[in-house]
């Protein structure tokens, strides 16, 4: 029965012992004018450990994931309560520069959103507005780092004149990843990253999630369980604008505490 | 436990109910494979006895479509928590139940073959402890049906009675075997027959945890062991 054990047999790896917290949200309440979105959330996210956000649609992750980097500012009927703090500063704080935030928080979206631009200058164009690079061998030093982060350099380094639009998707989701790795992130927040991928193109996202674990704190949103229990090593289930269970993502897909997280995780939600 | 709700998907749901009535089954036969062993033994009645034998290719038959459709459940419905440690423990389960079904085969050839030698006395105590070892596999299944962790932990409990029964019957035979050459032969049919008994007990425990864990999603801790007839010496020696 010993092998039985929940811990090893759903995530690739289990949970780092030692975290270090990267971000943490307390009470966080969003509403998008009367209607509220989510409803006292409270989290921490480690540096150490990919962070999945799973839960049924509408249940509010993209507002939390959006919340973490202040991208609900552009929505001009969203109000956010409560308080996030990476590296215990509090993002919402008078004065945050929120360009700057973005560029410390990074994030790829579901639709891969390539700018219409050469391959080059899509993973050029953060460091360039930050003014990351002295010259232009900086610049190419970037450009190239980030692509081979990325598991692109392989196929784009013939092709970088070319435009980032005239990439596959599954190649276009790694340019959007190397984007955002381009500005040396500490944090990436990826929201269904996957989803308008193929089974390889997805492997390879997964693959380069692992890869990029520990330098980068990672959190995912995705719908695939299967992705989740992959590549996190802790999950929250979100269900009706509440976490229902935070925890290590072996428990969570094995013996999960909460039967709403039982039964969504099951296949016996709704 | 008792009463999951249901899956979105129906057809996952039917197959789930299929595995586990695959394993009822399988535990119904093994419980009337020992009894009916058991039975040919105390009746002397050989032909009974090949028949024990026979009836255990349909246990093996129902272990492999039980594995069959565990694994077509694991490549088709990709299953998570509750779903994923029942489907599990079925198929360790039914390779659990397929391993009773032999013991139970093993005691029936050894029966047929005792119905032939002169009847000897410390028999009498193999009736009492095949009927323990049954109502252990009974209700072992039964805490599966059930999904009911406590019975299955009871069911842990007995096994300690199992193996005193064991030791005890051991220790009678090795004085019996001491005492008249002629006792070798039946006393050591006798032996494994309740060597046999005895494996059963412990492989209705095993069962005991998986539905255990299935259910909990605890193991239950470790237990001792009291099988000590390995060191045990003949009083009468
Ligand atoms: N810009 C917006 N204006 C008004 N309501 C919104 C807005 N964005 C989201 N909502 C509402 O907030 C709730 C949470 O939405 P959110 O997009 O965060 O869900 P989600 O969990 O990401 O769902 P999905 O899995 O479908 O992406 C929903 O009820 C949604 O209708
Ligand atoms: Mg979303």
């Amino acid at each position: 029965m010993a092998d039985l054990n929940a811990g090893s047999v759903v995530a690739a790896r289990n949970a780092a012992d030692v975290v270090t917290t990267k971000m943490t949200a307390r009470n966080v309440n969003v509403y998008y004018g009367a209607k509220q979105a989510l409803k006292d959330v409270s989290i921490d996210v480690s540096q150490e450990n990919v962070t999945a956000f799973i839960g049924p649609s509408g249940c509010g992750k993209s507002t939390f994931l959006r919340c973490m980097n202040r991208m609900n500012d552009t929505v001009a009927s969203a109000r956010v309560e409560g308080e996030i703090k990476l590296d215990g500063e509090d993002i919402y704080k008078g004065g945050m520069d929120v360009v700057q935030l973005r560029a410390r928080v990074g994030m790829v979206f579901q639709k891969p959103n390539p700018f219409p631009k050469s391959i080059y200058d899509n993973v050029a164009y953060g460091p360039r507005i930050h003014g990351l690079a002295a010259t232009k061998a900086d610049m190419d030093a970037i450009v190239e780092g980030s692509l081979r982060r990325a598991g692109l350099w392989d196929e784009a380094k013939d092709r970088l004149g070319e435009s980032g639009t005239a990439m596959s998707g599954g190649q276009q989701q790694r340019l959007c990843i190397a984007r955002a790795i381009a500005v040396d992130p500490e944090v990436i927040l990826m929201d269904e990253p996957c989803s308008a991928l193929d089974p390889i193109a997805t492997a390879k996202i997964e693959e380069l999630i692992d890869e990029l674990r520990g330098r980068y704190a990672i959190v995912i949103v995705t719908h695939n369980m299967q992705q989740a229990a992959r590549v996190s090593q802790k999950t929250a289930f979100f269900h009706l604008g509440t976490m229902v269970e935070y925890g290590d993502t072996s428990m969570i897909f094995t013996n999960p505490s909460e039967p709403r997280t039982k039964d969504y995780i099951t296949g016996r939600y709704g | 436990m008792a009463d999951q709700t249901s899956h979105t998907v129906k057809s996952y749901d039917d197959d789930i109910h299929q595995l586990r009535s695959l394993i009822s089954q399988m535990g119904g036969l093994c419980e009337a494979q020992i009894i009916d062993a058991i039975d040919a033994l105390t009746r002397r009645d050989a032909e009974a006895a090949l028949k024990v034998v026979a009836t255990d290719a349909r246990i093996d038959a129902l272990e492999g479509e039980a594995e069959k459709l565990a694994i077509q459940i694991i490549a088709l419905r990709a299953p998570m928590a509750t779903d994923l440690r029942e489907i599990v423990a079925c198929l360790k389960i039914s390779s659990v139940l397929e391993r009773i079904g032999d013991y139970a085969k093993n005691i029936a050839k050894r029966a047929s073959a005792l119905a032939q030698a002169a009847p000897i006395e410390p028999m009498v105590i193999v009736p009492e402890m095949a009927r323990v070892v049954a109502v252990m596999v009974k209700d072992v299944l039964d805490a599966f049906v059930d999904r009911d962790p406590e019975l299955a932990l009871a069911v842990c409990q007995r096994d300690q009675t199992v193996d005193n029964f064991y030791s005890s019957l051991f220790r009678s035979l090795l004085t019996f075997m001491m005492e008249n050459p002629h006792h070798i032969t039946p006393s050591t049919h006798l032996l494994f027959i309740a060597k046999n008994l005895e494996r059963i007990g412990d492989h209705a425990t095993n069962v005991a945890e998986m539905v255990h864990y299935s259910a909990t999603g605890h193991l239950i801790s470790e237990r001792p062991r009291g099988d000590d007839t390995a060191f045990a010496t003949s009083a009468a020696a």
